[in-house]
């Protein structure tokens, strides 16, 4: 006997009910013997709309998409075996850029587990090594406090991705509810300690050439208008990690644009001047530091991060704070007195110009950073922009005029080929009022090419910018600079015709090369709805400058 | 991977690491995950389950080394470890058992 207030579901009919408890309204995912009865419960849901990748690392890149779109954790299903193998790449990828991701697979049933059954791996030990927190679910009423506890953890302290793996009999097996489990939120973050504060106001009042350097973590905890705030008060100087770019607008008379591997000169040259360091929600990357113990080695350092274990992790830092950047900025801020630091800003400005970004091309369609500067022209900052990772990332992370946090989403820690038109269709079905723009190459884009099926089949209102130079460019250019010019597996020898791809797809095409006038060619195209893909030659030999060598001190910079 | 010979070992300081964890499957995994990508060996490991079983002690020998200050940051994050508390390596744990490997 049930009583009127008890329900009885099955494991699987359970999952939907919690993720739309969840407020989970868009999944992407492909099913599969596993998880056939999480789709049999799916179909029933009339809140969640499932999107149908064409290969699971495309499903785990939509929900990366939707998630650094819109900060909330994304989902995405797989089945057992290749299915949960083929999101491997994609759960990687959002734990080294910190990304909200739930992922459910499939697993084969309890009972064949071990038996190196039909489909069957070890997703469980698989993903150890590349989610925050993962889960091999033993019964369907274990599914009550999983499901919440999955979005709970990707969302608290530093956000990433969690995994859970569930047994088809699990998926099948019926169970009494009672009583549903509150949604899981993030946890409360404890308050940064009162004396450190104290410590790091005084050395930034007391430093003559601070430095503000900006990470994702600032994004991510939405404190990009007080990070703005308090570089203005105390006239900071501010370098953005790729991942932090659009927290500053590009344009602020404070922003020394991305720093790093591929910074404009000035802004490699004034860190090595600065004699304190402010890092907000960044990891001292290496792409970021070149060589550690040459990157700004005259500054005291103050470190800000919700994760300890990035404090002294490849800088000591003077004074290490551990919080949440918003709350931490919250409290800083009223502690630092304004400051003009009129000699400091001179230096900058005076810098500035003997050493600018150089941008060759920047006013003709035709070459790189011209193709990007005109894209942005026939946009405003209610776009959204994705990448795929290669040389049109770093061209377009340098020209890209971003000026909104969530503007930018590109893959930076794991540096995944692939993730960029998979990401857009994510942001797109986040934010449907925006147009987003992927800028890929012809490498990258047929790591993921398959997805012009389902941004096809969903009518996103995505629009690819594919720069063709029929090469693995920055593998090329890398060849070129530091092997001797043996520019060997970089360029391809046989190229498919992408607008005939595009089309076969049922995409709109624009073959930028034979358009008369591109700027206006290409307003017609971002602004038709739908999908759309603008295609254009670029030269094998541009390069993206300057450029330090890895390993190299990121003062001794190539070009530019 | 590990260069160092036996000698060499044996003269390196060592660290014993007494863990509290949640008890169950994979929960191991996880702990020793963290040395095995970082190639940090781990020299000696017990474990047993505490009170009614619901947590287990994971006891761990290892070296010395400039990566353990962020060793024990990282398994402090990991959602199934509920304490970290580090010893000399003259405790007595691992000296108990050395008659179970003469």
């Amino acid at each position: 006997m049930t009583s009127p207030q008890t329900e009885t579901l099955t494991g699987a009919q359970l999952v939907v009910r919690l993720l739309e408890r969840q407020g989970v309204r868009t999944l992407a995912g492909i099913p599969g013997g596993a998880i056939l009865p999480i789709y049999d419960a799916l179909s029933q849901s009339s809140l969640i709309h499932h999107v149908l990748a064409r290969h699971e690392q495309g499903a785990g890149f939509m929900a990366q998409g939707m998630a650094r779109a819109t900060g909330q954790p994304a989902v995405c299903l797989a089945s057992s075996g290749p299915g949960a193998t083929n999101l491997l790449t994609a759960i990687a990828d959002a734990k080294l850029d910190s990304i909200p991701l739930v992922a459910i697979t499939g697993q084969v049933p309890k009972s064949m587990i071990g038996t190196d059954a039909f489909q069957e791996v070890d997703t469980y030990g698989l993903t150890i090594p590349i989610t925050k927190h993962n889960f091999l679910v033993g019964s369907a009423e274990e599914l009550l406090e999983v499901i919440p506890r999955a979005f709970r953890l990707a969302v608290s302290g530093r956000p990433g991705p969690v995994l859970v793996d569930i047994p088809k009999d699990v998926q099948n097996q019926r169970v009494e509810i009672r009583e549903w489990p509150a949604p899981g939120v993030a946890d409360v973050v404890p308050a940064p300690a009162a004396d450190l504060l104290a410590r790091a106001a005084a050395m930034i009042n007391e430093a003559t050439h601070p430095m503000l350097y900006l990470g994702g973590g600032v994004v991510h905890s939405g404190a990009s208008a007080l990070a703005v705030e308090f570089a203005e008060k105390s006239s900071l100087p501010t370098v953005m990690t790729l991942m932090a770019l659009g927290a500053m607008p590009v344009d602020h008379s404070l922003s020394l644009g991305m720093l790093g591997m591929h910074g404009a000169r000035y802004t490699n040259f004034l860190l090595d001047e600065c004699d304190l360091l402010i890092a907000v929600g960044a990891r001292f990357d290496d792409r970021a530091t070149g060589k550690v113990a040459a990157f700004c080695p005259q500054a005291k350092i103050i470190h800000i991060d919700i994760d300890p274990s990035e404090l002294d992790k490849i800088k000591t830092a003077h004074v290490g704070i551990q919080g949440d950047v918003q709350a931490v900025l919250e409290q800083l801020v009223p502690q630092v007195r304004a400051n003009l630091r009129q000699n400091w800003l001179s230096r900058v400005a005076e810098l500035k110009a003997a050493h600018p970004l150089r941008m060759p091309g920047i006013d003709d369609p035709r070459t790189p950073y011209g193709l990007i500067r005109a894209v942005a022209d026939c946009l405003d900052d209610e776009a959204t922009i994705t990448t795929d990772v290669g040389q049109h990332q770093m061209w377009a992370a340098q020209a890209y005029p971003l000026r909104r946090p969530r503007q930018w989403l590109t893959s930076g820690g794991l540096g995944t080929m692939g993730f960029g038109l998979p990401a857009a269709i994510g942001a797109a079905l986040a934010e449907p009022e925006r147009t987003v723009v992927c800028f890929s190459g012809d490498g990258s884009i047929l790591m993921n090419v398959q997805e012009f099926a389902s941004a096809a089949e969903e009518g996103v209102n995505v629009k690819v910018v594919l720069m063709n130079n029929a090469t693995l460019g920055l593998v090329f250019q890398q060849q070129t600079m530091f092997y001797g010019e043996r520019t060997f597996s970089s360029k391809f020898k046989g190229m498919p015709d992408f607008i005939k791809v595009a089309e076969g797809f049922g995409w709109q095409t624009l073959e930028l090369d034979q358009a008369d006038d591109p700027q206006a060619a290409l307003g017609k195209a971002l602004s038709a709805r739908g999908p759309v893909l603008i295609h254009a030659r670029i030269d094998l030999n541009e390069q993206v400058l300057p450029m330090v060598a890895p390993g190299a001190a990121n003062k001794d910079m190539i070009g530019g | 991977m590990n260069s160092i010979t036996k000698s060499e070992q044996h003269a390196l300081a060592r660290t014993v690491l007494e863990l509290d964890v949640n008890n169950h499957a994979g929960v191991m995994s996880h702990v020793v995950g963290m040395f095995s990508r970082r190639a940090y060996n781990v020299e000696g490991i017990l474990c047993m389950p505490v009170g009614r079983g619901d947590t287990s002690r994971i006891w761990l020998m290892v070296n010395e080394d400039a990566r353990l200050e962020q060793m024990v940051k990282q398994i402090e994050k990991l959602e199934d470890v509920l304490a970290v508390r580090r010893h000399g390596a003259e405790h007595e744990v691992f000296e108990r058992l050395e008659e179970f490997f003469r």
